[in-house]
């Protein structure tokens, strides 16, 4: 520890502090952040509850590596810009990660006074430091960063495992150039996680601290259409991670899905989030009619449900498991619930009818039981035959799951991909020399911080393969090599 | 951002417009399509790159101002910048040789047409072109047709020039079935529903370039979703051109009906705006 700490008397028998939130009957209708973060006085108590140990089990646990030993011991100390920068070391987005990252299953989740207390609230912490050094206006970065003048890397897509391998690359002196296809930075943390959880500024200040440090961005930009893979190589690009996410969405494949009034979760966040649908003088519209019906239990489901709550209508999630098998985080399952969010669980939909315009107006369900424990490791939904029922309903959001987004893959068939995903090693090495890949691509659809840890894994190989002799052919896992 | 290199009227309320786009220029083949945002807070809009000039570095497209966002687009002048372009984004359209084509066209799909069938002719077929304007008044860029393709005809539906009719009475006014081995057609959706049913069993491949609503361009949003025989496609990357026997048009045009009030909210602030600021 350095000179600046002071010691102080950890105490984890203190109460865990309840992040405050906004009231529901407020937040379900506006776009406001719903999670309004700790006040000073929660800090210093919640920052004392942490042991300070010696063999800090959430630093392994966080897959940034986090010093969150530290940079709570700075907290408690009434030091949050000292804690943005014991952050900085690993992350430059803490606002981004104490909001939308799975905590609870990565550094609380093996927080040593966990089992007995309950874990220290580290994501909160996270965001506090965050917020404080945003609103201290405090720059993240000193200045503007010398501008890289290392080897030139490309990173295809501009979401969370592009962004975390930006930053250790540029710190690394390489010059790096983040190519996106929308308009707009961020991946699903722009187009996807909606504002109340993300509120934009937020991500943008991130963002543009990779910019202070010489990172380029080019928007509007698709590779595999508006440059090839190989076209990158021959203008210089020694490297390229490929960053592209899981953008492909699934059909709900019963008759009457292309009804007017029938989205997929990607469209209809998109039409939101990306184009600010909400806001009263958008241009590009969405049609939330008098109900709607979301389709699905995970995290773009709950998302889904809760714009169209906060924009007026009764809003049923229809989930064809159990409340136990959602995939979304329970925190926002929680909060839908609190905004009158209706759930009903165990049923699926089989058919939509519309009427002579083409909009739907009724949604045909059937009612499942649980049965055996399927390939996901939850039981299966079985149809109960007979059990159909109707429901009105003027807007449907089917939020089933997305595959891996094919346009790079339909190029570039020397990437060997299983199931679309994109086969890697343990390093992100494809099956293309000084190509990489990690993220939603590979996964198939994850986690923030998961994509984090892997484009932090690729950046280290890039650097490897950049600053050491030739690069060796990718060992890829045996089942999928040849 | 893109910058706007060159402007021309083509028509009461068609433009063509020249931008720089040195990448979209070297890379874009007939048939594929360009998103823009004009300004900082516009929709993103599907538009059909129609040429391009390598000396230049650039593309050029051509647009029917119909609403707020085609509006805005053809306000901008030479040297003002388009926020965003991106592409080329679709599929190519389908080529063949040595074959006899007919490529079909209405309003502004004539543009849209052009490039697809200098393609076919490039690559060994002989081409008629048949175009469709309201009136002689309307015709679009019948020069750079008249050197692209073997034999061109126009159909005017007040017949002040050329064939007294539409497009379809045009062909069938002197085409039989076996006549073209390969069709291609592309405008209003009805015209491309009348074209599908009337050459069904004419024995012909006919291809149709569709042109629903679409917003990323990139096959993330599935709102450009078509249904295609009894399969669902995206046409911003599986299209925009499909085999128009198997297409569901009637989907298509009530589909593209869905935001018609709200466009014209839009439409209406946006005419209100011009108004207010405008001398
Ligand atoms: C609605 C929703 C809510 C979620 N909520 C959470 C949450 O609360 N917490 C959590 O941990 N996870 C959440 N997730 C999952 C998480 O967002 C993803 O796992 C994560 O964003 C994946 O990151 P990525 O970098 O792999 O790709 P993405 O974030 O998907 O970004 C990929 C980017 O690449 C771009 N792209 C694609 N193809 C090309 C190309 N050819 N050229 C250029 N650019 C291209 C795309 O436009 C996109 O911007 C959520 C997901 C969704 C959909
Ligand atoms: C692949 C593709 C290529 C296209 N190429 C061209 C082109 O080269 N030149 C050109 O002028 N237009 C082209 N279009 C159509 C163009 O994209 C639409 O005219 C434009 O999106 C309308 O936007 P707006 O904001 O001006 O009008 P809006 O206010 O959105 O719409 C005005 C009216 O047009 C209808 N409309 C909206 N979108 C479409 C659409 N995609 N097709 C038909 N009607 C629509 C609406 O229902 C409304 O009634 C193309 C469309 C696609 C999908
Ligand atoms: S990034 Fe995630 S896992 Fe790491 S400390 Fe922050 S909240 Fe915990
Ligand atoms: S494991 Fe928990 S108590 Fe121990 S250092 Fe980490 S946060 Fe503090
Ligand atoms: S426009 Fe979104 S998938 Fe085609």
């Amino acid at each position: 520890m350095d000179a600046k700490a002071l010691p102080y008397k950890p105490n984890p028998k203190l109460p865990r502090q309840v992040l405050p939130v906004l009231q529901p009957e407020v937040r379900a209708k506006s776009a406001d952040e719903v999670a309004l973060g700790f006040a000073e006085r929660e800090v210093s108590v919640e920052a004392q509850r942490c042991l300070q140990c010696p063999k800090p089990a959430c630093v392994n646990a966080c897959p940034l590596h986090i010093d969150i030993k530290r940079f709570i011991s700075r907290l408690a100390q009434g030091d949050p810009e000292g804690a943005v920068d014991v952050i900085s070391e690993q992350s430059p987005f803490p606002g981004v990660c104490g909001r939308v990252c799975q905590h609870e299953l990565f550094c609380e989740d093996a927080c040593l006074i966990g089992k007995k207390f309950g874990p220290v609230a580290i994501g909160s912490l996270e965001r506090f430091a965050a917020d404080h050094a945003r609103l201290a206006k405090k720059t993240l970065t000193p200045g503007a960063f010398p501008a890289p003048t290392g080897k030139k890397v490309a990173l295809v897509g501009s979401g969370p495992a592009s962004l975390i391998a930006a930053f250790d690359l540029v710190r690394k002196n390489y010059r790096v150039t983040v190519f996106e296809a929308l308009h707009k930075l961020g991946g699903v943390l722009a187009y996807g996680i909606p504002n109340f959880r993300l509120p934009r500024e937020i991500l943008h200040e991130e963002i543009a601290r990779l910019q202070n440090m010489g990172v380029e961005f080019v928007t509007s930009f698709i590779v595999g259409k508006t440059a090839s893979l190989e076209e990158l190589f021959e203008e210089g690009f020694e490297a390229v991670f490929i960053g592209t996410g899981a953008g492909l969405p699934f059909m709900l494949g019963i008759p009457g899905e292309n009804l007017i009034g029938v989205y997929t979760a990607n469209e209809f966040l998109t039409r939101i989030n990306l184009m600010e649908a909400y806001k009263a003088d958008a241009v590009t519209p969405v049609r939330v009619g008098k109900r709607t019906i979301v389709v699905g239990g995970g995290n773009s489901a709950m998302d889904a449900a809760r714009w169209a709550k906060r924009m007026g209508s009764e809003t049923i999630v229809l989930f064809r498991r159990g409340r136990a098998e959602m995939r979304a985080r329970l925190e926002e399952i929680e909060h839908a619930e609190e905004e009158g969010i209706q759930f009903h669980f165990l049923a699926a939909p089989v058919a939509l009818y519309g009427d002579e315009s083409g909009t739907v107006r009724e949604i045909e369900c059937i009612e499942m039981r649980l049965g055996e424990v399927d390939s996901s490791g939850r039981p299966s939904p079985v149809p109960i035959p007979g059990s159909e029922f109707r429901l009105e309903v003027d807007t449907v959001v089917a939020a089933i799951g997305q595959a891996p987004n094919p346009t790079l893959q339909r190029v570039t068939p020397q990437l060997i991909t299983k199931r679309g995903k994109i086969v890697v090693n343990e390093a992100g090495e494809t099956s293309m020399a000084l190509v990489y890949a990690g993220g939603d691509v590979v996964r198939g659809g994850s986690t923030v911080i998961l994509a984090m840890r892997d484009g932090r894994a690729a950046a280290e190989a890039i650097d490897k393969a950049l600053s050491g002799g030739p690069a060796a052919a990718a060992e890829l896992p045996a089942e999928v090599q040849g | 951002m893109n910058k706007v290199l060159a402007k021309k009227q083509l028509g009461p309320e068609v433009f063509q417009l020249e931008i720089e786009a040195p990448r979209i220029q070297k890379r874009w083949k007939a048939g594929q399509f360009v998103i823009i945002r004009p300004n900082s807070n516009s929709e993103r809009i599907p538009l059909t790159l129609v040429q391009s000039d390598a000396d230049r570095e650039s593309i050029t497209i051509v647009i029917q101002a119909i609403g707020n966002t085609t509006k805005e687009t053809v306000e901008k002048e030479p040297g003002d910048f388009l926020v965003d372009v991106v592409g080329p984004l679709g599929e190519a359209a389908s080529m063949c040789e040595g074959q006899r084509v007919v490529c079909m066209a209405g309003g502004v799909g004539v543009a849209e047409v052009l490039p697809v069938a200098s393609a076919f002719r490039e690559a060994g077929n002989h081409v008629t072109a048949l175009c469709g304007a309201r009136s002689d008044g309307l015709r679009i860029l019948d020069a750079e047709l008249k050197t692209s393709v073997d034999d061109l005809r126009w159909a005017t539906d007040d017949g002040s020039f050329g064939f007294h009719g539409n497009v379809l009475q045009l062909l069938q006014s002197f085409a039989q079935p076996g006549d073209f081995g390969v069709g291609h057609v592309i405008g209003p959706i009805p015209m491309m529903k009348a074209v599908a049913n009337a050459t069904r069993d004419w024995g012909m491949k006919m291809y149709a370039s569709l042109n629903p609503v679409m917003i990323d361009g990139t096959g993330m949003c599935g709102g450009c979703r078509v249904t295609v025989g009894d399969k669902v496609k995206f046409a911003c990357v599986d299209g925009p051109e499909f085999d128009a026997h198997l297409v569901d048009f009637d989907e298509l045009a009530r589909r593209n009906r869905a935001y018609r009030e709200m466009e014209q909210r839009v439409l209406a602030d946006h005419v209100c705006r011009i108004g207010l600021g405008g001398a």
